[in-house]
């Protein structure tokens, strides 16, 4: 059915080749190393590029699929494939890492660096791309690694401990699901009648009695819930963003929190719909009290990176609760969501970078008046700031539209104390803008360098995204809606969940509002 | 002539007992040859020392081969049992041996202290581990026991320059007396009550019809004695205590030695008498080792995290590793899954992580043997990034990430303990993993993220470059493709009754 050529575990390897080959070359040909990571990460990425052209949209399964035995004894294979959920966080995967290696400069170091950073591109694309439990846990664990030695090795000054927090927490909750992932594959084994940890086969075949269900979804829950963060287990959030690098903070907030939440679409949702559908309550209101609670805290931050790292924790609720709405549209929202999500913060935490770099402090109370010295700076700033803010028009407006439009329907009080976020949104970023870049520049502000062509180039990329995200968005919803549709039928048909009827107009009212 | 002829002993057949003939006949001649000839070539001890664990191995290899059409029997009137559980037992000493054997020709060659003796003794050890793995015997046992011990607590104490390492074999000593003293009695109260001390002989007498009157009460202290005693040899809480202190004092190598064939031994004791000897008391035991596995893996990570000696951190790790090795056990009580087997694999993987480490820790001791403290690891990544990447693979190995040997051994036990509906278990333990993994991570914030303290040179035996070699490749190798091993742990099984 697909050409032969392997795209997904090329997707996935080459990143790791290159990794390699650059710890292989001597430190002092830094040319050649950079070359080889911008080679390499250009190439995942218009690989990844070419996935998205020629993925045949309108069709629900997963395409491109490889299978190859692994663990025999295990039943463990090999097993990826990519459908309209994970296609663009694939994409926005091979798009981000070659913007952050190409346009963020590490300050030493370079060659670790560059290493680290593709190995965790590996890392994120297994963990989108598998089909397989086994090898699920394997790349969401792993990714644990280069992401801590990134944050703890050229981070700021808490590094270390924002670091070892980000791994501790992680860690223990993917404890939780590696027990649950075992449990899944033995007990399904009753059922499909020999051990497996293929998603597919234990999601089609399985079938577990309430209770088991529950705790099991509970198990992976926990992994994602820290992964996403859900509140209350979102403490280490803001540490580790703060910490991180720029380039670390890109890919922090613009991938790696996705996993979080693709793993309760694609393990929660999927593996286990009756237990997910029980335990819907309360993941509404965690999801709605993050919600809230990030966009207060953020609007208490001093720092400015902080600020944006709490703003994270107020999105990704937003994503999380269109997710346990189950509706198509509340489920097709999240996912663009997630993307959506990945640009415009990635790109607002890239401006922060580069803010930092110029005044070496990143409190708002030492900035002022940056616009009267770096205008195009400033407006740049202005169109990120506002697609996360989900103003109409840019990226962010159509994923949450379709989020709230959709949760209305069958979780409507959650969705109407949303809603309320969305004017928070918009009130601690913009005081934040007005605070960093209105006014009179003091002294220490009036010698704001502006924009450099290679940061422009860098920042018009994200913005071009969020524009035509913004203003067609047609083309993605048509690739994911299919399999979210797919999706919630799974979900109705094993639980005693009725999503509820509306037809099926998502595509053609929305790309109408979103036009204006 | 009379006597004599009522004394018929059993036949022997001495093909069976190569492996450990052949490291008696390389003990004989490093002791005879080494004090006829005062100068040997360079290594030369540690050539004899290999070559005849190479002997033993291949021996062993052979006999796995041959045990391919049956389950394994017994020999000298049941006090040996040949099985595949104790040929891989065996075959997993022996490697020890040798890795030990390279790291202690390092380490003598620094400390200009070559000489046959704990090359010997480092022998002999491995005669009593290979005694106790396939003892099916409790007094067989208890003699391999003691030849293990007795040989361990002098190589503890060989270090005759430094208190510690005197303070460590003294201590092991007394306390390891101790708890022999206590497995001892625990033998005699099972004799008591079952009328044997061959282990297939009292799970005979377990399940048969022979009524145990009035001895049910013998026979659960006897079993509550013997777990201490072989407790205390694995080092499980609440007999630990002895861990830290001799690991640290004793000579780097000899802790290596001691943390992985010493615990392979014991664990493959442990595990015979309690599975093949108590199977039919399963329900009395097993809720002890289910209370010794949780209080071992948190006593071991969280105690851990506070050290600041790299030998004694890795002590404490080896507790907890001892713990995850409780858990296949509790699972393998079921009779459920491959409890042994999830065992014996972890068994085989922590003997290459903990050899590998150690080796490092050698590596970075200088002179200075044992006073290995965290500081010394800060900025090695700058000073010998090899050196500090391999490290840190066997660390975070120790710790479990995925694509390493140790996420495979903690795999499995896990594994078994999910399909022996150990849930409990199986998350507290890995709960525990996660508190134990702060330890291996300080350990490579250390490393890669400080500055460097001192600059001195570095300078690494050859030797000790083998030995983490290859740990560092088996770990990513069985991390990759554990199907082999996997394979192998399953086949390990216990000689029928």
């Amino acid at each position: 059915m697909h050409a032969s050529f392997p795209i997904l575990s090329a997707l996935i390897l080459l990143p790791i080749l290159g990794a390699v080959l650059i710890t292989i070359v001597s430190n002092k040909h830094l040319e050649i190393v950079k070359l080889i990571a911008m080679l390499f990460s250009v190439g995942v990425g218009g690989m990844s590029i070419w996935l998205l052209a020629s993925f045949h949209s309108h069709e629900s399964g997963f395409q491109y699929v490889s299978q190859h035995d692994w663990v025999t004894s295990w039943g463990i294979s090999w097993h990826l494939g990519v459908d309209g959920v994970s296609l663009f966080l694939v994409v926005l995967t091979g798009i981000l890492f070659p913007l952050v290696i190409l346009g963020v400069d590490p300050h030493h170091d370079h060659k670790r660096y560059l290493a680290w950073l593709l190995l965790l591109e590996a890392g994120v694309m297994g963990s989108f791309l598998s089909l397989d439990l086994f090898l699920f846990f394997i790349f969401f664990e792993i990714v644990l690694v280069p992401m801590y030695f990134l944050i703890g090795g050229w981070g700021y000054d808490k590094r270390v401990y924002a670091a070892t927090k980000f791994f501790l927490y992680t860690m223990l909750g993917s404890a939780f699901m590696l027990v649950g992932i075992i449990a899944t594959a033995v007990i399904a084994r009753h059922d499909i009648g020999y051990l497996t940890f293929d998603l597919v086969t234990l999601a089609e075949h399985a079938s577990f009695a309430t209770n088991t269900g529950r705790w099991l979804f509970v198990s992976f829950a926990i992994a994602f819930a820290v992964k996403v963060p859900i509140f209350p287990l979102h403490t280490w959030l803001p540490d580790a963003h703060t910490q991180a690098p720029t380039g670390g903070s890109v890919i922090l907030a613009g991938v790696l929190l996705k996993m979080g939440t693709y793993g309760f679409l694609r393990f929660g949702l999927y593996l286990f719909p009756a237990a997910a559908v029980w335990a819907k309550p309360v993941l509404l209101t965690l999801a709605v009290i993050g919600i809230i609670y990030g966009a207060i805290a953020a609007t208490m931050q001093a720092d400015l990176k902080r600020l944006v790292a709490y703003s994270s924790v107020a999105h990704l609720g937003f994503i999380v609760l269109g997710i346990f709405a189950i509706t198509s549209q509340s489920l097709t929202g999240s996912v663009m969501q997630m993307v959506n999500h990945g640009i415009s913060t990635g790109a607002l935490f890239l401006m922060v970078g580069m803010i930092y770099e110029r005044r070496h402090t990143r409190q708002i109370a030492e900035l002022r008046g940056i616009q009267s010295v770096a205008p195009i700076f400033s407006a740049a700033f202005m169109i990120v700031m506002l697609s996360s803010i989900g103003v109409p028009g840019l990226n962010g407006f159509a994923g949450e539209f379709l989020i709230l439009i959709g949760s209305f329907q069958s979780a409507r009080w959650w969705t109407i104390v949303a809603a309320t976020g969305v004017i928070l949104a918009a009130l601690y970023l913009l005081w934040a803008y007005q605070r960093v870049f209105h006014g009179e520049p003091d002294e220490a502000n009036s010698s704001f360098a502006e924009m450099t062509l290679r940061e422009g180039a860098l920042i018009m990329v994200f913005i071009g995204l969020i524009g035509f995200t913004g203003v067609y968005p047609k083309p993605m919803l048509e690739r994911i809606e299919p399999s979210v549709d797919k999706l919630v039928e799974h979900v109705v048909s094993h639980s005693n969940y009725k999503a509820p009827t509306t037809p099926n107009i998502v595509v053609e009212p929305h790309g109408d509002k979103a036009g204006e | 002539m009379v006597i004599a002829a009522t004394l018929d002993g059993p036949s022997i057949p001495w093909v069976e007992l190569i492996p450990i003939l052949s490291l008696l006949a390389g003990t004989c001649f490093l002791l005879i040859v080494g004090s006829l000839v005062p100068t040997w070539p360079r290594r030369g001890y540690a050539w004899v020392t290999g070559i005849s664990t190479t002997v033993a191995i291949v021996a062993n290899a052979v006999k796995w081969n041959n045990l391919y059409y049956n389950k394994g029997e017994t020999f000298f009137a049941d006090a040996i049992a040949i099985d595949r559980f104790s040929v891989l037992a065996s075959i997993t000493i022996c490697l020890a041996v040798i890795l030990g054997a390279l790291m202690m020709s390092a380490y003598l060659a620094r400390m200009n202290a070559d000489g046959p003796e704990l090359y010997a003794l480092l022998l002999t050890a491995a005669i009593g581990a290979l005694v106790m793995v396939s003892a099916n015997d409790l007094i067989v046992l208890f003699l391999g026991l003691e030849t293990l011990s007795l040989s361990l607590y002098l190589l503890a104490a060989s270090n005759r320059d430094r208190e510690q390492s005197q303070e460590s074999g003294l201590k092991y000593f007394i306390l390891g007396g101790f708890s022999s003293a206590f497995f001892l009695y625990g033998v005699a109260l099972i004799f008591g009550s079952t009328g044997s001390t061959k282990i297939s002989g009292i799970g005979e007498a377990l399940s048969g019809n022979i009524s145990l009157i009035n001895a049910d009460a013998m026979l659960l202290v006897g079993i509550g004695m013997l777990l201490v005693g072989l407790g205390f040899k694995v080092s499980a809480a609440p007999f630990h205590v002895w861990t830290p202190d001799v690991y640290e004092g004793a000579p780097t190598p000899v802790t290596a030695f001691m943390a992985s064939a010493g615990k392979v031994a014991a664990f493959a004791a442990l595990m015979r008498v309690l599975l093949v000897g108590l199977e039919q008391r399963v329900d009395d035991w097993r809720p002890v080792v289910w209370a010794l596995a949780i209080l071992t893996v948190f006593t071991g990570s969280i105690l851990a995290v506070v050290q600041t000696n790299v030998k004694r951190m890795l002590a404490y790790s080896s507790i907890s590793h001892a713990g995850f090795i409780l858990v296949g056990l509790e699972a393998a009580g079921h009779m459920r899954g491959d409890g042994v087997a999830s065992s014996m694999n972890y068994l085989a993987i922590y003997t290459v992580l903990v050899m590998g480490s150690f080796a490092i820790v050698l590596a970075m001791s200088g002179n200075t043997d044992g006073d290995t403290n965290l500081s010394d690891f800060k900025g090695l990544a700058k000073r010998r990034p090899a050196l500090a990447l391999a490290f840190t693979v066997l660390l975070f190995a120790q710790a479990g990430v995925p694509l390493t040997a140790g996420f495979v051994a903690k795999f499995a036990v896990i594994k078994s303990a999910v399909e022996a509906n150990s849930y409990v278990l199986a998350v507290a333990a890995m709960v525990a993993a996660v508190i134990g993994a702060y330890l291996y991570l300080r350990i490579a914030v250390s490393m890669w993220l400080e500055e460097p303290e001192s600059d001195s040179e570095i300078t690494i035996d050859p030797a000790v470059v083998i030995v983490i070699a290859i740990a560092v490749v088996a770990t990513l190798i069985v991390g990759f493709f554990p199907e082999l091993l996997l394979h192998a742990t399953r086949l390990a099984r216990f000689a029928p009754r």
